[in-house]
């Protein structure tokens, strides 16, 4: 016998192949007519990815990484608030009949 | 803060991220729904924030500033006809901030916990690379798309002799260059690796052409959720690597919603050079002595207003004459007069899934008189007049009736029932696919040509 502890590696791969079925199911039961808010907000959530820049940004030195970082915070900073406001103006435009 | 009460953080932000697109099921709970997106960002972005080894907040607080700054400015005032190039600008950004963190990862494995400069872990590096090869062909595809979008290149597609060949090579020497970069940890390879995948974006969004846009938005938007997911492995983010399945798998579905639309495989939309030059479609060439009769905005007004019913058919054509807000009012004028008026939304009208719906949202439209595909085509056997304005293929029984079309098999938009056609266009000349539309010539089909805009502001002014 090997291996009797699993690499922890194992246990994001099951969050992730998890995640694909939860994304397929969810994404299929959004209304057609919001596809549009749908791209829009999947853009911002996806730039999540800052928290990746924040790390590269915070030792207090000054690095090359550290450049990486504060450029794709800024990147990442437009996608998240412009994804989301772009959003929360197109949601707040599908209105009912009066 | 420990790291498991960061990890449990993380979890309820990817949670958070769910609601946000669960939400997205109905326009009652969508508003909802972006709030838990919201909510979710802060709670990623708070939790790293407080980690211990962030110690300089100097650089932090001023990107995150410019950012806040530029995204909002640009979201308040971008124009809902110009969405689907705004959503390929952000995929890019996306694109760009992965290879860029996949960068810093390499360059400062300490601060990620995957090793020291030199002795990175294997899968640290395989996971890196990946994240930045695909950011970086999300960020170049997406800078053609943006500027295909906007105009700025033609939107035809461009097609050169041995250019899949070409791209099939440089795919090889990508995956061979990475394997070689993972085993050697080479930094003048990780680079070489970035500006090849560069390249091949560029090539393979270059040759497809403006009105299967609709497809490749939708594609990048899955490439830009499969990058953030290789970089979340790399962090070990479960935040990050939820999202990315999310964003992943919402942009393959629809990417796949949109072929379904027009009959087309992924495959073929992928090696693009479809619907060049309109005109020299095969069809064109049977036209003979058809003749279509032409009306004028009086009257299409007279028509309807006697009419009892009318469905409204939009499509790009619309968004390009800005033509939403007219129609609208050409609805409510109907209206007025006992006029029962739905709408009818093709899924490829215009150039991103659901691209009409939010124009005629934003024209005050409820999103209850309008109708998807699969919901109003029966209807259109008994309905008074269509109303077609900047929608041609959609409505096109060719799809239909003739084995040789190329856009034979899609599902389209049974126009040619109702009563009477009303088509809104500038000219005969064919759509994007190339092929001549026989409802022109039918003889309960009137032609309103001239712009879309000033077509319906006539008929206003006529009513």
């Amino acid at each position: 016998m090997e291996a009797v502890v699993i690499d922890p590696f194992v246990f994001r791969l099951a969050i992730f192949v998890l995640a694909i079925f939860v994304g397929y199911y969810v994404v299929w039961s959004v209304t057609p007519a919001l596809h549009t808010p749908l791209m829009s907000v999947t853009n911002a959530i996806s730039s999540v990815i800052i928290v990746g820049a924040l790390i590269a940004a915070g030792p207090e030195d000054m690095s090359l990484a550290k450049v990486f970082g504060f450029v794709a915070i800024i990147l990442a900073a437009v996608n998240i608030f412009g994804g989301f406001v772009v959003t929360q103006r197109m949601l707040q435009m599908f209105r009912r009949k009066k | 803060m420990g790291a498991n009460f960061s990890a449990i953080a993380y979890l309820i932000a990817g949670v958070f991220f769910i609601m946000a697109l669960r939400g997205l099921s109905s326009p009652v709970t969508a508003r909802r729904g972006n709030y838990f997106g919201i909510a979710g960002m802060v709670i990623a972005i708070v939790t790293t924030v407080l980690n211990p080894q962030i110690l300089g907040f100097d650089l932090i607080i001023l990107g995150l500033g410019i950012g806040a700054v530029i995204g909002t400015v640009i979201a308040l005032r971008i124009q809902m006809t110009a969405m689907p190039q705004l959503v390929a600008a952000f995929h890019s950004l996306v694109g760009l901030a992965a290879v860029l963190v996949a960068a810093a990862a390499f360059y400062a494995p300490e601060s990620y916990g995957i090793g020291i400069s030199g002795q990175v872990k294997t899968a640290s590096l395989i996971e890196l690379s990946l994240g930045a090869v695909i950011g970086a062909i999300t960020f170049s595809g997406s800078i053609v798309a943006f500027a295909k979008l906007q105009g700025l290149v033609t939107g035809n597609p461009l097609v050169f002799p041995g250019q899949h060949w070409l791209n099939l090579l440089i795919g090889i020497v990508i995956v061979t260059i990475g394997v070689v970069f993972v085993a050697q940890e080479s930094v003048p390879l990780f680079w070489v690796l970035v500006g090849l995948s560069f390249v091949i974006g560029f090539l393979i969004i270059l040759p497809i052409g403006g009105a299967d846009m609709p497809v490749v938005v939708s594609m990048l938007n899955s490439y830009s959720g499969w990058a953030a997911a290789g970089v979340g492995f790399t962090l070990e983010n479960t935040a990050l690597i939820i999202t990315g399945a999310l964003v992943g798998s919402s942009g393959a579905i629809l990417s796949y919603i949109m072929c379904r639309a027009m009959n087309r495989s992924f495959i073929s939309v992928i090696l693009g050079g479809f619907g060049g030059d309109a005109g020299a479609g095969p069809a064109a060439a049977g036209r003979g002595d058809k003749s279509a009769k032409a009306g004028s905005a009086e009257d299409a007004a007279f028509i309807m207003k006697n009419a009892g019913s009318v469905i409204i058919v939009p499509g790009y054509g619309m968004a390009v004459a800005q033509a939403q807000h007219a129609v609208r009012e050409m609805a409510d004028r109907l209206k007025e007069e006992g006029v029962n008026v739905r709408y009818a939304v093709h899924p490829v009208a215009g150039r991103m899934p659901g691209h009409m719906n939010v124009l005629l949202a934003e024209a005050n439209v409820p999103y209850d008189e309008v109708f998807e595909l699969d919901e109003i085509n029966s209807d259109f056997s008994t309905v008074d007049v269509a109303f077609v304005i900047g929608a041609n293929d959609v409505t096109n029984p060719a799809a239909k009736t003739d084995p040789q079309s190329p856009i034979f098999g899609m599902p389209i938009l049974d126009v040619e029932n109702a009563r009477t056609v009303l088509f809104v266009k500038r000219s005969l000349s064919p759509g994007y696919a190339g092929v001549d539309n026989e409802v022109f010539y039918r003889d309960n089909t009137m032609m309103l040509f001239g712009d879309a805009k000033k077509m319906v502001e006539g008929v206003i002014k006529a009513l």
